[in-house]
């Protein structure tokens, strides 16, 4: 079973104080710190996990400038056993359809049994690699997969739908699963095997290796900017049995529980 | 010059980093109020294997450098002081003078067990009667057939309580003054070897902090660790190497306390405005920050000095843990005044930083000792 693993560097700004930069384009990124993208990180521990289980290879593969190297490494030292970096340099701005295209023409040349990436990237929240590649390599794909079965030649796999239902399917090999956070617990990578993974080469590609040129670029970003503070708070009056009955109606109604 | 990490000691940091926020900070005030000695935190350190970051692959360690240690001392020490210490001690002070003094069969007997976790280490210097002035200890061993019986008690022994190995140095010549200690690796097992009186600490509370009995304690005469006559030797050079680790421990609780100043000061408002705002807030971050970058510099400068191989570095290592427990004093105090009363209560951590923080000042040689060290170094 040999998996391929895309994965994204992005920076963390869940508890972070996000600035629109001066181009209204993007945030302020000097202060942040950066990691895998969450979902890509349940992606790659549940390819290690299949492979531990079912032996074959891990590589991984992500899009972006050498600073994305210790993110890959990390994913080297939780037991990845290649990975390729793709420069990202000279491809200018990229969106969902542009990565993907980078992707599916470095991938199409590598031998897979399955493709792994995570359901959503949380710096632009588009959702639209996995399933883009998937198409443009023209293989079946299931998004926020919770569950991967691997049979021979078929996989088993379940996904989330909305209001808590569960969708199981069973898709031909070789596919793509998006994969949802929670499906597993992601490990720490071992001091060993980072002291092993600082060591191992990771593969860099660029533009013309992989013979892309000029990714197609469908969509530009206009500007970014915080959303207008809203002025509207329902504020629940009556008796505890009466409030909680209505805070559960809202919560139930807004997908919380 | 190059202050940048290497690469496998930046994923060292994350990786510590991210176990420190996922796994100890959410237990670490839990822990601090019981006082219960936290094995679930030191299994999950040890898994990673933290608990023999220094000793070598071949020993079932990690094989890293003391810059490395001293950084995921740093890291876990930000969230949680007690776990910092007890993975410092099971490091510089169990298993780097095993792997320092001992020989090859000791080191292949007793490092693996260190290194895995499986058993945890600890050493044993100070005595009722005897801390800083560490050639007064009245703990003998003598030499009968085939072991050495060992009397005497120890106190204020980290990770004492539950430890499975110990670094204990005793007289074995009372005559030849401080050339006459000796240092002996001790089973918690070994007849004649008891646990006193558990100590109920300020801070770093969860430490197992114990006093041990030798009464004719029978230790095989192959646990002589280095020579006979070798211990205080042994145990002044150990310290070097243990200081840095509370020096480091240090800058992680400082840094710790200093985020959370920081990120209090923004949220919470006083006179219409938040609190990072009035330049007197600002003043104390400004110190703390600087007192922190200066404390860390000097402590990797320390583990520099070690990891090049450098004989002496008692000065660079009594100068980093001095200037860092200081620091961390320093900072904790001011975290709490930042906080004003919330910080004095529980709900915050602060206060348990400020309790964790004095200890730095006193043990593995009291800040009156760091400042004897460089002074001799200097005027000798």
């Amino acid at each position: 079973m040999d998996i391929v693993v895309c994965i994204k560097r992005v920076p963390e700004t869940a508890e972070a104080e996000i600035k629109v930069d001066s181009s209204g384009k993007d945030i302020l990124k000097e202060r942040l710190t950066f990691d895998i993208n969450e979902s890509d990180n349940y992606a790659l521990e549940e390819a290690i996990l299949l492979k531990e289980k079912r032996g074959g290879t891990v590589t991984l593969i992500s899009v972006g400038p050498p600073e994305c190297e210790d993110t890959i490494r990390m994913g080297l030292a939780k037991g990845a056993d290649q990975a390729i970096r793709v420069s990202n340099e000279g491809f200018g701005e990229l969106d969902g359809f542009a990565t993907a295209e980078i992707l599916k023409n470095t991938i199409q040349d590598l031998s897979y049994d399955l493709i792994l990436t995570g359901c959503m990237a949380t710096d632009d929240g588009y959702s639209q690699v996995g399933p883009t590649l998937a198409e443009l390599l023209g293989i079946p794909h299931a998004v926020l997969v919770t569950k991967v079965d691997l049979q021979d030649g078929n996989a088993r796999v379940e996904r989330e739908l909305e209001g808590g239902l569960l969708e199981a399917l069973e898709i031909k090999l070789p596919a793509l699963f998006a994969i949802q956070t929670g499906i597993n617990e992601p490990r720490y990578a071992s001091l060993i095997a980072i002291r092993r993974a600082a060591a191992k080469e990771i593969k860099v590609l660029n533009a013309q290796a992989i013979g892309l040129e000029r990714p197609t670029l469908r969509t530009r970003v206009e500007n970014l900017f915080p959303p207008p503070v809203g002025k509207r708070a329902e504020i629940l009056k009556g008796g505890a049995e009466e409030t909680s009955k209505r805070l559960a109606q809202i919560y139930k109604s807004k997908g919380i529980i | 010059m190059d202050f940048d990490l290497t690469t496998d000691q930046r994923m060292l940091q994350k990786m510590v980093r991210e176990i420190a926020t996922k796994e100890l900070e959410p237990v670490a005030s839990e822990i601090d109020q019981s006082g219960e000695f936290p094995w679930e935190n030191i299994k999950k350190l040890a898994k990673q294997g933290l608990l023999g970051v220094i000793v070598p692959e071949k020993y079932g360690g990690a094989g890293f450098d003391f810059i490395s240690l001293a950084i995921a001392i740093e890291e876990i020490s930000k969230v949680c002081a007690t776990t910092g210490v007890i993975v410092a001690v099971n490091n510089s002070l169990a298993a780097y003078p095993i792997y320092q003094f001992g020989n090859e069969e000791q080191r292949k007997k007793w490092l693996p067990l260190l290194a895995s976790g499986e058993k945890l280490g600890a050493i044993a210097i100070t005595e009722p009667n005897a801390g800083s002035d560490v050639a007064s200890m009245e703990t003998t061993a003598r030499l009968e057939g085939d072991y050495w019986v060992l009397n005497g008690t120890k106190r204020f022994i980290t990770n004492g309580g539950e430890a499975g190995i110990y670094v204990v140095f005793a007289y074995t010549n009372k005559e030849l003054q401080h050339r006459g200690i000796s240092a002996f690796i001790v089973e918690r097992e070994t007849p004649g070897f008891s646990l006193g009186k558990h100590e109920d600490l300020m801070g770093i509370r969860a430490t197992a902090n114990c006093e041990l009995i030798f009464e004719d304690a029978k230790i095989p005469k192959d646990n002589l660790l280095g020579e006979e006559g070798q211990g205080f030797k042994i145990c002044m050079h150990t310290l070097d190497v243990s200081r840095i680790d509370i020096g480091a421990q240090a800058v992680g609780l400082a840094q710790g306390a200093l985020d959370a100043a920081i990120s209090y000061a923004k949220e919470r408002k006083a006179f219409g405005k938040p609190l990072s705002e009035f330049e007197m807030i600002q003043s104390m971050i400004a110190e703390m920050a600087t007192q922190i970058q200066a404390a860390r510099l000097l402590v990797y400068y320390a583990a520099y000095c070690k990891d090049k191989g450098m004989s002496r570095f008692s000065k660079e290592a009594s100068m980093g843990k001095w200037f860092a427990s200081e620091a961390a004093v320093n900072a904790t105090k001011m975290a709490v005044q930042i906080y004003g009363g919330y910080g004095y209560t529980k709900d915050y951590p602060v206060e348990r930083f400020y309790r964790d923080a004095k200890i730095m000042e006193l043990y593995e040689g009291t800040s009156e000792i760091q400042k004897i060290v460089i002074a001799r170094s200097l005027l000798k």
